[in-house]
């Protein structure tokens, strides 16, 4: 039991952080534009 | 000029601009539309979307549209203004959509977590805990993305309909209720498991929906021109930019080389020609002089012109036909779709059930709660999620595998009503017809000639010109190098090879033509050369395979019956010439009311009320943009192919829908009597329903080759 109460939260608290990356990721447009992203890696200057 | 916009308005300086730039094909276009902008001077900052091949602009108020469009095309791209940023529903309403679905994917993923350790035979106090921590997540789950379910079931509910989102927001809310109930009271059973997976794969579907259509939507919008945001204006001697609204019949416009017109007008001063092809699908430009008139949208393709507006805004010759579409297009919007039909019959019948095994066990003797309880389980097993998602999953896939075929479907409904025509109507010029000029006897050139012929015609941007250029190039011809070439205007082109005079000209008088001709001479020898506007590759072979799905072709054209004569001949089709707009909406209306449900295949602005009229229509990507606006789906390319590849993987849509909705009863019939007995526990539900929802979903996915 002691073991649940501990991991349980950890559990939660990871897979909030990923709900939260993942909206933070949307609102500021890393989904906007994919096919854009994967060719500005191959501009040099940027 | 900033500074004092600064100082009069608490406005920001630099305003934000969208331009469709569909130039752009790799990393080096983006690195150098985004430099290449950012060093002109007015220009905050330039930042390209390559997905939907746009670039934003912020810039200083002083720079107007045309200023920018030249910038672009100073760096070597051709761009079009688009509407204002701020509208763009479809994106909006996909995003609120894809948070919704990852706030349940997390939820049902920890909830499932849990459900399986209480399933595995966790009991009191960790099967109490377990529950409490799944109401924690669940009930702001449920709360935030269900959402989209309940305003659309209670939008139809106040108007006294229902729909698919009625049983499903009755399911959710009841088994959340009920679980929490079961969670206070320190039950056996809790259902968050079920009510939150449900709402998981429910809203897979419709973003799976709304992604489809948005991504159609921008291949269509990037294909598109719009008309011209405003222009300039001269008034006593003054010269300013006045934008499209502000427009007033009596001002004098300025129009510049490869702008569009923003009102309709009459010429006053100048000499140019002007591109008609968002009008016609016409692409070669007509000469227009003083006392002309000129229409919004027309773009001016070689000189200045002056103009004085005549009418604008709502009252242009484009604003009329628009009108008229949007009253041709009232039938299409009533159009009611498979799945929503489906949800009359499924939702009366699922409450039925419900009310029924619940009244069933309360006469039985089983008390409120337990009855309740079964009632629940019937609402949870019977809840549309593989009937949420099997209409989706089917037209997702069919449309990319269309998409990959050069077919833009711009709506999910499409599909379903391209698989219901019975009869096609082909609009002939630039439909059936490429509906530009090609050279039928280039077979009368010998092999020497043949590459003088092509040097002489890429050095002219003549119509006839560049078809000759194209089609022999298509051959694999280099082309000969001809010295001292001179374009004589209105005569042709001249030159020089090996020290023998070299013309390709417009016939002489001794060679009289009624039809396209040019004239290829070296020395004394001459060769006649002719176009005609030629028959689409596979067109004879495409209406002879729709003739075979059993659509009946016909040609409604506004051309004369004697040039539809040989084409009529030639596709075995009926035909009917001279037929104006009216004339071609009440062909469509006449076969409506016998029952026919017409595919209509059209290309010209004469089209647009018919293509909005046909319960489903057609257009090719040449075609004004009108047309393309109309068309349930645009294709690319020359072929007419693309028309039979559409219907047969229509159909196969069609038929991959109603398999999965058989798979969907199927289940149900197996599951309902279980749930009734009362025999279903949380654990069958999930199994039952995940299960299900693979099953459609791998069904759908046939569908990936059905554009061959």
């Amino acid at each position: 039991m002691i073991g649940l109460t501990v991991l349980i939260p950890i559990a939660l608290l990871l897979g909030t952080m990923g709900l939260v990356a993942f909206f933070w990721a949307v609102r500021a447009g890393q989904f906007d534009d994919p096919d854009g992203a994967a060719l500005r890696i191959l501009n040099d200057e940027d | 000029m900033a500074s004092v916009l600064a100082q009069t308005s608490p406005e920001p300086a630099t305003i934000h601009s969208l331009f469709a730039v569909p130039g752009m094909h790799c990393a080096g276009c983006i690195a150098k539309v985004e430099r290449g902008l950012a060093d002109v001077p007015g220009i905050v900052s330039a930042r390209v979307n390559y997905s939907a091949k746009r670039v934003a602009i912020e810039h200083d108020r002083a720079l107007s549209p045309p200023d920018l469009r030249n910038a672009i095309a100073g760096i070597g791209f051709a761009a079009e203004p688009l509407a204002d940023p701020m509208v763009d529903d479809g994106n909006a309403e996909s995003g609120t959509l894809l948070k919704a679905l990852a706030v349940a994917g997390f939820a049902s993923m920890n909830v499932m977590l849990l459900s399986v350790s209480i399933w595995s035979g966790a009991d009191g106090a960790t099967r109490a805990l377990f529950h409490w921590l799944s109401a924690l997540i669940a009930l702001p789950t449920v709360a935030y993305a269900g959402q989209p379910f309940f305003r659309s079931a209670f939008a139809a509910l106040r108007v006294g309909r229902t729909n698919m989102d009625v049983p499903i927001s009755i399911g959710v809310l009841l088994a959340t209720g009920m679980s929490l109930y079961e969670t206070i009271t320190g039950g056996r059973h809790a259902w968050f498991d079920g009510a939150v997976m449900l709402l998981t794969f429910l809203l897979a579907g419709r973003w799976l929906d709304g992604a489809m259509r948005g991504k159609a939507r921008d291949g269509v919008a990037a294909l598109l021109r719009q008309t011209a945001p405003g222009a300039y204006v001269l008034e006593a001697g003054q010269r300013s930019w006045v934008a499209t609204p502000n427009l007033a019949p009596g001002m004098m416009m300025q129009v510049a080389a490869g702008e569009r017109f923003a009102a309709d007008g009459e010429i006053r001063d100048g000499r140019s020609s002007i591109d008609l092809s968002f009008l016609t699908g016409e692409s070669q430009p007509q000469a227009v002089s003083i006392g002309d008139m000129v229409h919004a949208g027309a773009l001016n393709v070689d000189g200045p012109l002056t103009v004085i507006v005549r009418a604008c805004g709502p009252d242009t010759v484009i604003a009329d036909i628009a009108r008229m579409m949007d009253a041709a297009a009232q039938g299409k919007s009533r159009y009611v779709r498979i799945a929503d039909r489906a949800a009359r019959i499924y939702a009366p019948a699922v409450h039925l059930l419900a009310a029924l095994s619940f009244a069933g066990w309360m006469l039985g003797g089983a008390g409120i709660h337990q009855s309740l309880l079964i009632a629940t389980a019937v609402l949870l097993i019977t809840c549309p999620c593989a009937l949420g998602l099997a209409v989706p999953a089917a037209q997702v896939v069919a449309c990319g595998a269309l998409m990959r075929q050069g077919i833009l479907v711009k709506d999910g409904s499409a599909l379903e009503r391209l698989a219901e025509a019975d009869r096609v109507i082909f609009d002939k010029t630039g439909t059936l017809t490429l509906g530009r000029p090609e050279p039928t006897n280039l077979a009368s050139l010998t092999l020497e000639d043949k590459p003088i012929v092509l040097a002489l015609a890429r050095a002219s941007r003549h119509p006839l010109s560049i078809a000759l250029a194209g089609a022999l190039q298509s051959q694999g011809i280099v082309e000969a190098i001809v010295s001292d070439m001179v374009e004589v205007p209105g005569v042709g082109m001249r030159g020089k090879c090996d020290d023998h005079p070299v013309a390709l000209e417009r016939p002489s008088g001794t060679t009289a033509w009624t039809g396209l001709a040019t004239e290829f001479s070296t020395g004394s020898n001459r060769v006649l050369l002719t176009f005609a506007d030629a028959l689409r590759p596979d067109a004879v072979a495409t209406t002879a395979q729709l003739r075979a799905m059993g659509l009946e072709p016909i040609i409604a054209s506004g051309d004369r019956p004697q040039a539809l004569h040989d084409i009529a001949l030639a596709t075995d089709m009926l035909a009917t010439g001279r037929m104006t707009p009216q004339a071609k909406l009440a062909m469509i209306e006449r076969l409506k009311a016998q029952g026919h449900r017409v595919l209509m295949v059209g290309d010209g602005l004469n089209d647009g009320p018919a293509l909005a009229a046909g319960h489903v229509s057609l257009a090719p990507s040449s075609a004004s943009d009108v047309s393309q606006l109309a068309a349930d789906a645009v294709f690319l390319g020359d072929s007419l192919a693309p028309v039979a590849i559409a219907v047969r993987a229509a159909r196969r849509t069609l038929a991959v829908m109603r398999q999965n909705f058989a798979l969907a009863i199927g289940y149900n019939v197996l599951a309902v009597p279980l749930a009734i007995a009362g025999m279903v526990t949380p654990l069958l539900a999930a199994l039952a329903m995940s299960g299900s929802s693979i099953i459609v979903v791998a069904n759908a996915l046939r569908l990936r080759s059905a554009a061959k």
